[in-house]
């Protein structure tokens, strides 16, 4: 499923034209099938520091032919990963170990490539000439991200000191086709892993997960891709999409709860559901949002009640519930749905944008009482993904939404929802109170 | 006999019920009742599932639809092992369905099974008269062109009009109000106390709509989530603008407001085991308890068409030691406000008692703030064989809201039906 410029600029003729006149080549991007490797032929991981070898083993641990130098060009012209370890570059002058890594390999990369670069959190770095190195890496990842072709990614890993063991989860969601459209971000693990690595196959195998909003869009792909991972998935959304509700239901297994989360008792109905169907539940996905845009002169109150109310307060309300009761699993993980809009602001989307920055405010404040609990929550930042809402757009303001990315092309609603099942992962602990956006790269607010 | 298990009432779901001709004018009775069935599987998270046995069926009915229930079950997400048969008893169906269910459930046969009914008055079927379908069934037994030509001949225009399923009785021609407004004015049942009857309908319902009830008991179906005969803003004068529609038309009572309307609908009843039920993560709402079956000889005029239920309910509560007072809640299926009215005024008369049901006393006078609490046909509409699965699990999921009721928690559940059958039902917390 793309969208008709790809089609268009994957199809012979329609490619010539559009070389011709210097527009973006959108790919077709290599997305997760069940079954299928996590990449298309080897990888290579670089660099000296202590990650390096830890990279290695999990990326080996995967079924991946992992490569520790170069291999000849003619045995091997394609790389479909590049891992460099830049941990211990702790001077400017050592930051040209990325220059002769990738000068010649990036080259080497097939399509869909892949490239992680893992480095220290700045902060957390021994001096300043070290921190300044640290930081520069961000500013590499995000300009080589937007010299990939063919659907290529580039993103930062910062793995803070003693966190190694926290890596694997997020090197096994990048380094795959689960990954497909999370580009030039950068992700801070800051904790060690205790979890066990979860079924490659069945990641979600024996959890049971929440999705609200789970009727359509986004939130139906989520809870589609958690019910294909394994887990068993009670659907909620509001009664009056129930019909669609109970379709996604049925069709992965799971169970429907007509709920509207705005209720006073939404929390509580949502615990004893759970605690009467389940137990508890390991993975709660808060996806349910509405946008009611209008510029801020034009905006009536109840414009802005109702999207605060659905964006921000429900999951606030939910999650003290959640964290009151003792309804989550032993190693609990909440996912929000935060907005490309909360980070970059949208003119019309005061309303929107001030509830999605509150939800990247909110996983940042609840992270320590989720760690107390051995749990996570985290969010994520989607930007233009192709669903009924942005088939409503104009079609000039859609096409060019789509084309603002390194990718030069929306998102999926499946894109989002592997980002949150990766983020459910049973060893996905290190990371916690973060955003990580599903964007392509976007321009906006990057 | 063995030691009767328990038959738990675990699950309701119904899809809104829509007037006839409007939301579901081209929805077929296998739709709805297969889309009653998926919110139901949904709900209770039980696709691909076999249950011991969907009992279900419709009043008005296609000939191709002799399977009905199986075939929903075949189009729905249990699982297609999972038994059905049809059954029908007019307005009783889905009731009659559930006590099925239930029996097979107490005796031990099954675990879990479904009792639901649906029924379409916008696709109804239309069949060929009766004249022309003579002559088109000896036509398959022509042996040649003469036969052919001898069966042309008895062809005649008027045969062309078709058979339309008519609301009304067999044995007396007359239509089920023309019925009830005879026993309307035999109990002398006032205009005023109708209409208050079925403001109150609405009023309950819209109420319950409101704070939530219907959450988790109806699942939206071709873009209408409420019922859409539902009323909410009805006043007394509204409803007593309107003329009378049944019995005389200037003396009559029975207007278009206190009588149900031709209504499209399915409504589903999951029973179980509370050990099945327990095992499949799902809580008890309430337990089926008993039913009793009526009739009465409305032909020769001795009793009301639908006044059935009158006598069943004496024998109910005399086999369980009750009085008609040690209920909480009152479940009469509002076929016109007159039918509970007259339901009602029978139960208080003393002659009545007497004289028909044999009784020394009356049963006495019911306390009119627990009747239909959450509203019922008047409100909600009438699909015939939907009404009985409606009540069941509305009743049930009443009970299961509140741990205090003055009785422990019981409801009667009376539904009066075509034919002048009756069948009332006990449920208990």
């Amino acid at each position: 499923m793309s969208d008709l410029y790809t089609r268009i600029a994957t199809h012979d003729l329609g490619e010539r034209v559009i070389d011709l006149v210097g527009l973006p080549k959108p790919a077709v991007l290599r997305r997760h099938e069940p079954g299928q490797a996590p990449l298309d032929g080897p990888v290579l991981v670089g660099g000296t520091g202590e990650l390096a070898s830890v990279a290695r083993d999990v990326l080996g641990g995967v079924g991946l032919d992992v490569h520790h130098e170069p291999a000849d060009p003619e045995d091997t012209p394609r790389y479909a990963g590049l891992v460099f370890d830049a941990s211990d570059l702790a001077t400017s002058g050592d930051l040209v170990a990325l220059h002769d890594f990738f000068h010649t390999l990036v080259r080497r990369l097939g399509a869909s490539g892949r490239i992680v670069v893992l480095g220290r959190p700045p902060a957390t770095s021994e001096n300043a000439a070290a921190e300044t190195a640290q930081r520069s890496l961000e500013g590499f990842t995000r300009s080589l991200g937007k010299e990939m072709r063919a659907g290529g990614t580039v993103n930062l890993v910062e793995v803070a000191p003693g966190a190694a063991s926290g890596l694997a989860a997020p090197l096994r969601f990048l380094m795959s086709g689960r990954s497909a459209f999370v580009a030039g971000q950068r992700l801070t693990v800051s904790a060690p892993s205790t979890g066990a690595t979860p079924d490659l196959v069945r990641p979600h195998a024996d959890t049971v997960a929440v999705v609200t909003g789970a009727a359509r869009g986004i939130g139906e792909a989520i809870a589609r891709t958690l019910a294909r991972d394994g887990a068993t998935v009670v659907c909620v959304d509001l009664p009056s999409a129930g019909d669609d509700l109970a379709r996604v239901a049925n069709d992965i297994g799971g169970s429907a709860l007509q709920l509207d989360i705005t209720d006073e008792d939404a929390g509580a109905t949502i615990v004893d559901h759970v605690a009467t169907r389940h137990g508890h539940a390991d993975l709660v996905v808060h996806n349910a949002g509405v946008t009611r845009d209008k510029t801020m002169a034009g905006m009536d109150q109840q414009r802005w009640d109702m999207v605060l109310a659905i964006n921000l307060t429900a999951i606030e309300s939910i999650n003290a519930v959640l964290l009151d009761g003792d309804v989550l699993g032993a190693a609990p993980r909440i996912v929000c749905v935060s907005s490309m809009s909360g980070i970059a602001g949208n003119r019309g989307q005061t309303n929107y944008a001030t509830s999605k920055a509150g939800v990247i405010g909110h996983v940042a404040a609840l992270a320590d009482d989720m760690a107390a609990h051995d749990g996570t929550i985290n969010a994520v930042a989607p930007g233009f993904i192709e669903t009924e809402m942005t088939a409503q757009m104009p079609v000039a303001t859609r096409q060019v939404g789509r084309m603002l990315n390194s990718l030069s092309q929306g998102g999926l609603p499946i894109d989002v929802a592997e980002t949150i099942g990766f983020l459910g992962w049973s060893d996905a602990d290190g990371i916690n109170g973060t955003t990580l956006r599903v964007c392509g790269q976007n321009l906006l607010g990057a | 006999m063995t030691d009767l298990r328990e038959a738990a009432i675990v699950a309701g779901n119904r899809i809104p019920f829509a007037r006839s001709g409007t939301a579901y004018a081209r929805a077929s009775n296998l739709d709805m009742l297969t889309a009653a069935l998926d919110g139901l599987v949904a709900r209770t998270g039980l696709a691909g599932e076999t249950l011991g046995e969907v009992a279900g069926g419709a009043v008005l009915k296609h000939a191709r639809d002799f399977n009905l229930v199986r075939e929903a079950v075949l189009a729905s997400a249990l699982a297609d092992d999972t038994p059905a048969f049809d059954i029908q008893k007019a307005c009783d169906t889905s009731l009659e369905a559930t006590v099925a269910v239930a029996n097979k459930i107490r005796v031990g046969q099954i675990d879990a099974g479904i009792g639901c009914g649906v029924d379409t008055t916008s696709d109804a079927p239309v069949a060929v008269n009766d004249d022309l379908r003579k002559v088109l069934l000896q036509a398959q037994a022509a042996a040649g062109p003469g036969d052919y030509v001898k069966l042309l001949g008895q062809l005649r225009p008027s045969q062309l009009a078709p058979e339309v399923p008519r609301n009304e009785e067999a044995s007396t021609g007359l239509s089920m109000g023309e019925h009830q407004a005879i026993t309307t004015a035999e109990w002398n049942i006032p205009r005023d106390a109708q209409d208050e009857l079925a403001l109150a309908s609405h009023q309950h319902m819209a109420a319950a709509w409101e704070r939530g009830f219907f959450d988790d008991l109806v699942t939206p179906y071709l873009g209408l989530a409420r019922d859409n005969n539902l009323r909410p803003d009805s006043s007394m004068e509204k409803l007593a603008g309107l003329k009378p529609v049944f019995g005389d038309r200037d003396t009559g009572t029975m207007t278009a407001g206190n009588s149900t309307p031709l209504t499209d609908g399915a409504a589903a009843v999951l029973l179980a085991t509370p050990e099945w039920a327990a095992d499949h993560g799902l809580s008890v709402l309430a337990r089926f308890v008993d039913a009793e079956s009526s009739a009465v000889d409305y032909v020769h005029g001795h009793e009301g068409l639908l006044m059935a239920p009158v006598y069943a309910v004496p024998r109910l509560l005399a086999r369980h030691g009750l009085t008609l007072q040690d209920f909480d809640l009152y479940e009469i299926h509002e076929a016109f406000a007159a039918t509970v009215l007259s339901t009602l005024a029978a139960w208080e008369d003393e002659e009545f008692s007497r004289e028909r049901l044999g009784l020394d006393a009356p049963l006495g006078a019911i306390d009119r703030e627990r009747l239909n609490v959450a509203g019922s046909s008047l409100a909600a509409g009438h699909p015939f064989a939907a009404t009985g699965a409606r009540i069941v699990a509305t009743a049930a999921a009443l009970l299961a809201e509140r741990d205090d009721w003055e009785h422990g928690g019981r409801a009667l559940v009376s539904v009066c039906a075509a034919g002048g059958n009756g069948l009332v039902a006990i449920i208990e917390k």
